[in-house]
């Protein structure tokens, strides 16, 4: 049985850091950020490839990484399976090799036939002897995955695993290390700069800026109630607005929210005193477009209208950028069918009404200017 | 064709490659990763026999190696008679001004795999000198191959430095190119046309392996 991964990593240079997150066996935790967030030098850390001026790696009770004691156990002792950005396999060596490559634990006659099973387990049987470059990249990509595998690894590390590979056999391959994942039981941090994937593959989402761990939570909870509006920016969310509280209804289980000259009203927040400054997200999904032939219940909550000011089509999807009313300085977006786009006669220009879930509506204290 | 100076070229270059080699390996590996400040000044130093007139080097070796020199003294008590116009100067010269001829196909071999490879190679378990071993070496292969053909062929044209150091002692310290120079001297043309034609010919082939390695080792390290 693996155990928990825990990580306190601190310095100021020559990258800061201030990062702190624990990642439990059968886990993945999505480390997500912009580049320069400090992603792949945490990964490093936790590998054994850098070591950070102040900090503590563990496995359980097994110090990895602590310099006030002056424990930095070496990158071999570690048993950290890693799946590099550009996949870093051995050009010389065929794919069974790689693969047998990292099987130093187990007895020699053993490694070949465990290699062949990891490679069946991985998609890839039949091209063992195959060198790196007479590969496609999402089969250098698995031999990547199934040469960490291989270490019997106690932590899986993957770096930007599929940054290097068309979107299709990105897909294909993210739905492959989802349908793995069942079967590994030890902690496995993803880094990656790509939202979707961290939301579909991360059990847990830990967002890093500028070295710094912001928040760590569940994709629902980073996506849909960020803890500030830093965060918000940086998992894209949209749809960041300014208010003031205006009122609690604590019978009702209401918090209603000024939003220049629009009443919102939320769950209750009463941490959030009346007449405080607010920043409040509403992500897309909680957006409602209200039909255009007839009125609906939903209309009630949160109503708002404004301005069509763009749609981009993406597949069966329908983007929409909406020039609210009463915030004409802001964008409102949201999605619909593309279908019920055309059917609503939505047009850049044109009017829309919608209304804002109040389940959706996140209240969260203001920027300050250090931010 | 003077036998025995080929002879003896041969062997100087033989020797020569036996011990620089090794030497070169890890100068150039050093070099390849090392990310010390000085790092520039250690290339330049490596380099300089690329540019430096072969009479200054000989000069040098003279003034280092001769009879008042501590190296040549030294010697001079630990074997009974000095180190210049000898066999072994020659040796020692030669490792000097093949020094840059080795040690860069080798440190442009190393810089040429990537450092991710070292550190999945770390990752998957190998110890440094088994990344050495089973990752390293099989990828810098071929810039270790040009670095014998370039020493090998390097030392059996060198003229000014063997003539200063060696003296150009019959059965000793001539060598091939000096056995040239020699039979030019005593007007005998076709000796001195076979002997540089073997020279040429042998110059050619180690260019070509060294060319041809090259364009295999890119394949290699990026694949």
């Amino acid at each position: 049985m693996a155990d928990a991964l825990h990580v306190r990593l601190r310095q100021t240079a020559p990258i800061p850091l201030d990062a702190a997150f624990d990642c439990y066996p059968g886990e993945v935790l999505a480390l997500v950020g912009p580049s320069g967030a400090g992603k792949s030098t945490i990964l490093r850390a936790i590998a054994g490839l850098a070591s950070p001026a102040n900090g503590l790696i563990q496995k359980d009770s097994a110090v990895w990484y602590d310099p006030t004691r002056g424990i930095d156990l070496p990158v071999q002792q570690r048993r950290v399976g890693m799946v590099f950005q550009d996949y870093a396999l051995f050009p010389h060596l065929t794919a069974l090799e790689n693969i047998v490559t990292a099987m130093g634990h187990l007895p020699p006659p053993a490694r070949a036939c465990a290699g062949r099973e990891i490679m069946r387990r991985v998609n890839l049987s039949g091209l063992e002897d195959r060198k790196p470059r007479q590969l496609s990249g999402g089969q250098r990509q698995r031999v990547a995955l199934a040469r960490a595998l291989a270490r019997d690894p106690q932590v899986l590390l993957l770096d930007e695993p599929f940054a290097a590979v068309d979107q299709v056999t990105r897909r294909r391959l993210q739905d492959e290390l989802a349908a793995l994942r069942g079967s590994l039981n030890v902690p496995t941090v993803l880094v990656t700069h790509d939202l979707s994937e961290a939301r579909n593959l991360g059990d847990r989402v830990c967002v890093l800026y500028q070295g710094r761990t912001l928040q760590t939570g569940e994709p629902e909870e980073i996506f849909n109630r960020p803890k500030s509006p830093l965060i918000a920016r940086l998992t894209d969310l949209g749809n960041l607005f300014s208010g003031r509280v205006s009122g609690h209804d604590r019978a009702g289980g209401l918090t209603a929210v000024d939003w220049r000259g629009v009443t919102v009203h939320t769950h209750h927040r009463p941490e959030f005193a009346e007449g405080a400054a607010v920043a409040w997200v509403v992500p897309p999904a909680f957006v409602v477009l209200h039909r255009g032939d007839r009125q609906s219940r939903g209309e009630r909550e949160n109503p708002a209208a404004g301005t069509v000011s763009g749609i981009r089509l993406l597949g069966d999807t329908a983007m929409i950028s909406m020039s609210p009313e009463n915030d004409p300085d802001t964008r409102l977006i949201f999605s619909v069918a593309a279908h019920t786009a055309r059917r609503n006669g939505i047009e850049i220009g044109g009017q829309v009404s919608i209304s804002l879930l109040a389940e959706g509506v996140h209240l969260m204290h203001p920027e300050t200017p250090a931010e | 064709m003077d036998w025995t100076a080929l002879s003896l070229s041969l062997n100087l270059a033989a020797v020569t490659c036996a011990a620089l080699i090794p030497l070169a390996m890890v100068i150039g590996r050093w070099l390849a990763w090392t990310r010390i400040r000085w790092k520039g000044w250690a290339e330049a130093l490596i380099a300089l026999p690329l540019i430096l007139p072969p009479t200054v080097l000989g000069y040098y070796f003279l003034v280092a190696f001769g009879n008042a020199s501590p190296i040549g003294q030294a010697w001079q008590s630990m074997f009974g008679s000095g180190l210049v116009f000898t066999f072994e100067a020659l040796v020692v010269a030669s490792i000097i001004f093949n020094l840059p001829f080795a040690v860069q196909p080798v440190q442009r071999a190393f810089e040429a795999i990537p450092d991710d490879v070292r550190e999945a190679a770390w990752c998957s378990g190998l110890s440094n000198l088994a990344t050495l071993r089973r990752i390293e070496l099989p990828l810098a292969w071929p810039g270790i191959v040009s670095a014998v053909a370039l020493t090998f062929a390097h030392t059996l044209g060198e003229f000014g430095v063997v003539l200063m150091v060696g003296g150009n002692i019959p059965g000793e310290t001539r060598t091939l190119s000096l056995a040239i120079y020699d039979s030019m001297q005593s007007f005998d043309d076709r000796s001195a046309g076979v002997m540089s034609l073997f020279l040429l010919a042998l110059s050619f082939v180690a260019i070509a392996l060294v060319y041809g390695l090259a364009r295999r080792g890119q394949g290699r390290t990026h694949g």
